[in-house]
């Protein structure tokens, strides 16, 4: 084997940095999933009797449905009986403020690089961090609500805010729409909410931390965004979770809600431990998220790179309901060791003059296995709608798979739909013409990695941008030229 | 002391014997021609000179400055100072040029215990060499050779070389592809960096690039080997009458400047 493909296994192999289980004495109830089980998640969460038949009607749903084989992934089967449904850190007594949160957990989202101590923060972001099944802290609140934003945990939300709960909630993702999301809907435990008041331009960025912490547990978050008229936030979520031997589900459901002339930016940067180098132990990150433009000249932005998760199947989309509305798909999904993902996004267009667009960069090194898998849908009322699609798929060594599976959908004539695709190797030329220029092999494998994803990377937020290199092991492009 | 040596230079690709005894010395300040019909191991000697993979060297040696050039990496020979102009330079999208190319100065400076260069300095050479080059600005923001006219690449490689500033530098049939306009384009830029310190080797299948690029020597490569060696009227010579009257094989005349 030469130099180049030695250094690309190295860096196609980069040991997960944050694999490290805090000791943080938690409450988790009996592994298994039935009726009582439900009923006593919503007690613990102190939930009105509509929420819990919310739940309800979706966990019967959820018994006649089985569990999805049509994507291109391989999945040992989930014994759904052998998941502990709710973990929580044991509250020595009701947290009043930061300061009572237990320095343990403090020291955890530290090490993290997650700071919660909010009045030491300089970054102009506000985090609610969510620790095993429920939100830990909220940080920037008071700031916030100066301008009537609400940004809180999804349980506060239930308790403070029912009647914004009860409107939105399931109205981009019914109970009855996948089986995990289905399954979310019953057993969901906590996960952010926002609220952006009309004409509000969110001062700063939000983001929300998800951290598995406990062993044999799931991971249930419900995250709900609703942007009002002419309001504008943008939103960052970020996942890890520590080394463990066997599978750990994370099926979260994630909805956005854009009124008229609103706009929300949804970044993810998703690092979920991927399993060790034989595919043993990882997460499966099975997530449904999903959003609305539900009024005219709204827009909807997902950006997201994914380097972590033994396995991901998840396909953020946009109803383009509003005329002029826009939905925005950049992603960036890199497979390694025996990592698989099945992404992509769907586009559903209703409204007139609608646009979208998506850029799909999947890397694959290792053995691992990746799929795009995308749906643009023109309905017959979407008078002049325009897609764009392009999906690239970089291969490192020679026992990776790309794969790219575009479902085009049009039932207007007025449609405009382009869709491109490219496939290519990071080649021994490349890498030989770097090191003819003094670059070494391991900075030019770098470099041509960053540079195939360069067109996603601009879509995220600074700081994010630079974490998404990190995880790449790549070194920003300097600001030269 | 000469800086490059080779010495009996051997080499195949896969089991193909390519290189069959090379000897040639080159001292700073001198351009040299290497010229050969197709297969007679030019692109091979420019290849073995730079660290490509797919040569093995079987026997023979060639010196830099004194020190063993093929005992180390190609990253390490460019950081000596090689430099080798691509007869097909290579596309990395998404990677700004110049991006690219402090990148690779940077390494070069760093091999040599310099500093890195700062942007601001970096920037301040970068144009001093593109008005030297007449090289447009706009091609310093664009993707490393993507989407590049064959003459917008091969110029690059000679603003590269520019920037890189190598004490050696093999251009690996410049000509290949260009017009006659842009041929005198990067040959005007190759005479600009003609200095005493530097030298150059031209590998090159037609004569025509050294009408503007005037060598001091000239070497015919065939069958692996150096069959004839002279100053620049050799070129001519070869022009007129092909390269036929060559293969019944005289022995090869070192020059040894």
């Amino acid at each position: 084997m030469s130099a180049a493909t030695d250094t690309i296994e190295e860096f196609a192999s980069k040991e997960y940095k944050y694999g490290f289980v805090s000791e943080i004495e938690s409450d988790t109830i009996p592994i298994g999933l039935s009726e009582e089980v439900i009923r006593m998640i919503s007690s613990k969460k102190n939930e009105p009797e509509w929420l819990l038949e919310w739940r309800l009607k979706a966990y019967k749903h959820w018994l006649t449905m089985t569990d999805p084989l049509w994507h291109n992934v391989n999945v040992t089967p989930v014994d759904y009986q052998k998941i502990a449904y709710y973990s929580a850190p044991k509250p020595k007594k009701v947290l009043n403020s930061l300061d009572e949160v237990d320095p343990e957990m403090l020291a955890m989202f530290d090490k993290l690089g997650i700071s919660l101590q909010e009045q030491k923060r300089l970054s102009n972001v506000a985090v609610d961090a969510v620790f095993d099944s429920v939100s830990v802290t909220t940080t920037f609140k008071g700031e916030l609500k100066k301008q009537g934003i609400i940004f809180c945990s999804f349980s506060e939300a239930v308790q403070d805010h029912p009647e914004l709960v009860r409107q939105y909630l399931g109205s981009v993702i019914p109970y009855s729409d996948n089986f995990y999301a289905t399954l979310n809907s019953a057993v969901f435990t906590d996960g952010s909410f926002c609220y952006i008041p009309k004409g509000v331009r969110c001062p700063m960025e939000l983001s929300t931390y998800f951290r598995i912490n406990a062993a044999n547990t799931g991971q249930f978050e419900r995250t709900l965004i609703i942007c009002d008229e002419g309001g504008y936030v943008s939103y960052l979520e970020g996942c890890t979770a520590p080394m463990r031997d066997e599978n750990q589900l994370h099926a979260a459901c994630v909805e956005l809600v854009a009124m008229k002339d609103a706009t929300i930016k949804y970044s993810t940067v998703q690092n979920w431990y991927p399993g060790d180098k034989e595919g043993k132990g990882g997460i499966y990150n099975f997530v449904t998220k999903r959003g609305i433009c539900k009024g005219d000249n709204a827009k909807i932005s997902w950006t997201q790179v994914e380097t972590g998760s033994a396995i991901t199947w998840k396909y953020p989309s946009c109803i383009l309901q509003g005329d002029n509305s826009i939905g925005e798909f950049y992603s960036v999904a890199l497979t390694n060791n025996k990592q698989q993902a099945d992404t992509g996004t769907k586009m559903i267009h209703l409204g007139k003059n609608t646009r979208s667009t998506i850029v799909s960069k999947g890397i694959s090194a290792g053995n691992g296995q990746n799929t795009y898998r995308g749906l643009v849908k023109i309905n017959p009322g979407a008078e002049n709608a325009r897609n764009y699609s392009q999906c690239d798929s970089l291969l490192l060594g020679d026992r990776c798979g790309a794969h790219t599976f575009p479902y085009i959908e049009v039932k207007n004539p007025t449609a405009t739909v382009e869709h491109e695709a490219s496939t290519s190797k990071i080649g021994e030329d490349q890498i030989f013409y770097c090191n003819q220029r003094g670059i070494s092999t391991e900075d030019a494998v770098s470099m041509i990695v960053n540079g195939f994803c360069k067109e996603v990377f601009k879509e995220l937020p600074m700081e994010f941008a630079v974490e998404a290199q990190k995880l790449l092991g790549v070194s920003l492009e300097g600001s030269v030229g | 002391m000469s800086l490059l040596e080779i010495t009996d230079l051997h080499a195949r690709v896969a089991e193909k014997e390519i290189l069959k005894g090379i000897s040639l010395t080159v001292n700073p300040g001198e351009v040299h021609a290497i010229m050969g019909p197709n297969g007679s191991g030019k692109s091979t000697l420019a290849g073995v000179l730079s660290g490509r993979d797919a040569y093995e060297v079987t026997s023979g040696e060639v010196l830099f400055d004194g020190q063993d050039l093929l005992e180390l990496e190609p990253e390490e020979r460019a950081q000596l100072g090689v430099f080798l102009a691509f007869q097909y330079p290579v596309e990395i999208p998404g990677v700004n040029n110049t991006y690219f190319l402090r990148a690779a100065l940077n390494s070069i400076r760093k091999y040599r215990g310099e500093e890195e260069m700062s942007a601001p300095a970096f920037l301040k050479l970068v144009r001093e060499k593109m008005n030297v080059l007449h090289i447009d600005q706009s091609l310093l923001n664009r993707p490393v050779n993507e989407g590049f006219s064959g003459g917008e690449k091969k110029r690059n490689e000679i603003f590269q070389m520019a920037v890189l500033d190598p004490k050696l530098a093999i251009l690996d049939e410049t000509d290949s592809g260009l017009d006659i306009d842009a041929l005198k384009t990067v040959a005007e830029g190759v005479n600009a960096l003609r200095s005493p310190e530097r030298a150059i080797i031209v590998v090159t299948h037609y004569q025509r690039l050294l009408n503007y690029i005037v060598p001091d020597f000239v070497h015919v490569l065939s069958g692996g080997r150096i069959v004839k060696s002279g100053g620049k009227e050799l070129a001519l010579e070869l022009e007129a009458q092909g390269y036929g009257w060559l293969e019944s094989g005289s022995t090869s005349e070192l020059v040894a400047a």
